[in-house]
């Protein structure tokens, strides 16, 4: 980054801690943080030891189904609770050669049915259409992650909806609530009256209406130290005052918990919320929402190629815990015979009712 | 024993009550447990209600509860206030409606 655009961006507020130099940028401090921070009265248990407790332990993977593509860390926003410290400032995205090892993998892993895309707003890579319309050539289910804001970011960006529906795309979109307040205090000011505008023209082609075969999923997260309420009764809710107010339509509701990682860590730790929000996490351990947690059939593969089992400990830098370890020597045996790396951060995905990037698993 | 007549710390031993009395604790439980499900009323809707009693009742612990519980269902701050103001408002009209009374008894012996 230029001194000039970390001027820029300092100024716009618009920046990662990678950006602003903060210690909690680096994944080892992070990961000391959380397996060394006790827990207020509360012993934390050792994750494993959970697992260990729901015989589930070591956790190994069942068929891995989806090629969860992190294509960059680049973003047109910078919000609070954001794992990946994402932000305009970044410039860690997916070449086009690894971009390529990626179809390769695709030609030989027929089993590897669902692509998910996501980022920072994977739309910013220069390659991102080239590489949807390749992947879309192979017959896969491609899903994007979209922020829904970088639609309106630039004209460039103005045709993704109809570009999107051209390929068949699920577009799953961060909508951390369905008023102005909670949504532009987690992902920025103005990000949800752009949202909505952005909603309305992916409704305009036929997303998330009924019999279009367009499929619009929304993403709700926590705006807060706070897990989330029940996804059924939530998604019920939000249909109810997003048609009324907004006349938008959408298909399915996904309620994410924030792991504390990264931003959400920060914000955590800041706030002085962190030792009561692991006790929550903890507390809430729900052992069938173990069994069912995305990383046993799922492999996420970092911006330079690298894999991981999900995208939290892509972040974490934990890589896949087997010889392959990158794209390029990819061996779908070897993946589906390892054990895949718990921390702490993994009690986010087992509280409650569980949380995957679809949402409760229970 | 503490110096302190609440610590909110207590909060997360609600459920040992049963220690002493298994019975009617389990009975109770089970019974907030159902009170407090999707049905007529919403479980979003009776945490509102449930806030609102809190503070009618002023237990710290409820108040502590449910104004995160209230708050992960979707409440507004604005939305939560005006409950509690609901609260205020019987509370204080429960205190005033019985002027009523006082009134009665004064015009009673007043000559």
């Amino acid at each position: 980054m230029t001194e000039n655009t970390a001027i820029k961006h300092e100024k716009t507020g618009k920046i990662s801690l990678h950006g602003r130099g903060y210690d909690l940028s680096d994944a080892h401090k992070q990961l000391e943080i959380l397996e060394h921070i006790q827990s207020g009265n509360l012993v934390p248990e050792p994750f494993y030891q959970k697992l260990e407790d729901t015989r589930l332990y070591p956790l190994k993977p069942k068929e891995i189904e989806i090629f969860q593509l992190n294509i960059g860390k680049m973003c047109n926003q910078v919000c609070k609770h954001c794992h990946v410290d994402a932000g305009p400032d970044r410039k860690e995205i997916m070449t086009r050669e690894t971009m390529q090892q990626c179809l390769e993998i695709l030609k030989s892993n027929v089993q590897l049915n669902v692509v998910d895309i996501t980022g920072g707003a994977p739309e910013m890579n220069p390659n991102f259409r080239w590489f949807v319309e390749e992947i879309k050539k192979s017959g896969r289910h491609v899903i994007v992650r979209c922020n829904l804001t970088i639609i309106l970011a630039n004209k460039k960006y103005y045709d993704l909806p109809q570009f999107y529906k051209e390929h068949n795309i699920e577009v799953v979109s961060s909508l951390p609530f369905y008023t102005q307040d909670r949504t532009d205090r987690q992902r920025g000011d103005g990000v949800f009256e752009n949202s909505i505008k952005a909603l309305q023209m992916l409704n305009g082609l036929g997303y998330g209406k009924e019999n279009s075969g367009l499929v619009l999923n929304l993403v709700y997260n926590p705006a807060g130290a706070f897990l989330p309420p029940s996804q059924m009764a939530l998604e019920k809710e939000y249909k109810d005052a997003l048609l009324h107010h907004y006349d938008i339509h959408f298909n399915n509701l996904f309620a994410i918990t924030n792991l504390p990682i990264s931003r959400f860590l920060d914000y955590l730790l800041k706030s002085d919320n962190y030792e009561m929000y692991m006790e929550k996490l903890i507390t809430a351990y729900n052992p069938v929402a173990a069994f069912n947690v995305m990383c046993r059939n799922t492999i996420s593969v970092g911006w330079d190629g690298y894999l991981y089992d999900c995208d939290f400990n892509q972040m974490l830098e934990l890589k896949v815990n087997c010889k392959t370890k990158h794209i390029r020597e990819f061996n779908v045996d070897e993946l589906n015979n390892r054990d895949i790396i718990v921390g702490q951060h993994c009690y986010g995905c087992t509280a409650g009712a569980g949380s995957s990037c679809g949402g409760a698993v229970v | 024993m503490n110096n302190n007549y609440y610590n909110s710390e207590d909060l997360k031993k609600f459920g040992n009550v049963g220690e002493f009395q298994k019975n009617l604790a389990d009975k109770f439980f089970d019974y907030y447990g159902e009170v407090f499900k999707d049905s007529e009323l919403t479980a979003r809707e009776k945490s509102l209600i449930a806030l609102a009693v809190a503070h009618a009742v002023q237990c710290p612990y409820c108040i502590d509860a449910y104004s995160s519980d209230a708050y992960e269902k979707g409440w507004s701050e604005a939305q939560m206030m005006e409950a509690v103001h609901v609260a205020c408002a019987i509370r204080g009209g429960a205190s005033l409606v019985h002027g009523v009374q006082m009134m009665n008894k004064v015009k009673e012996i007043a000559m």
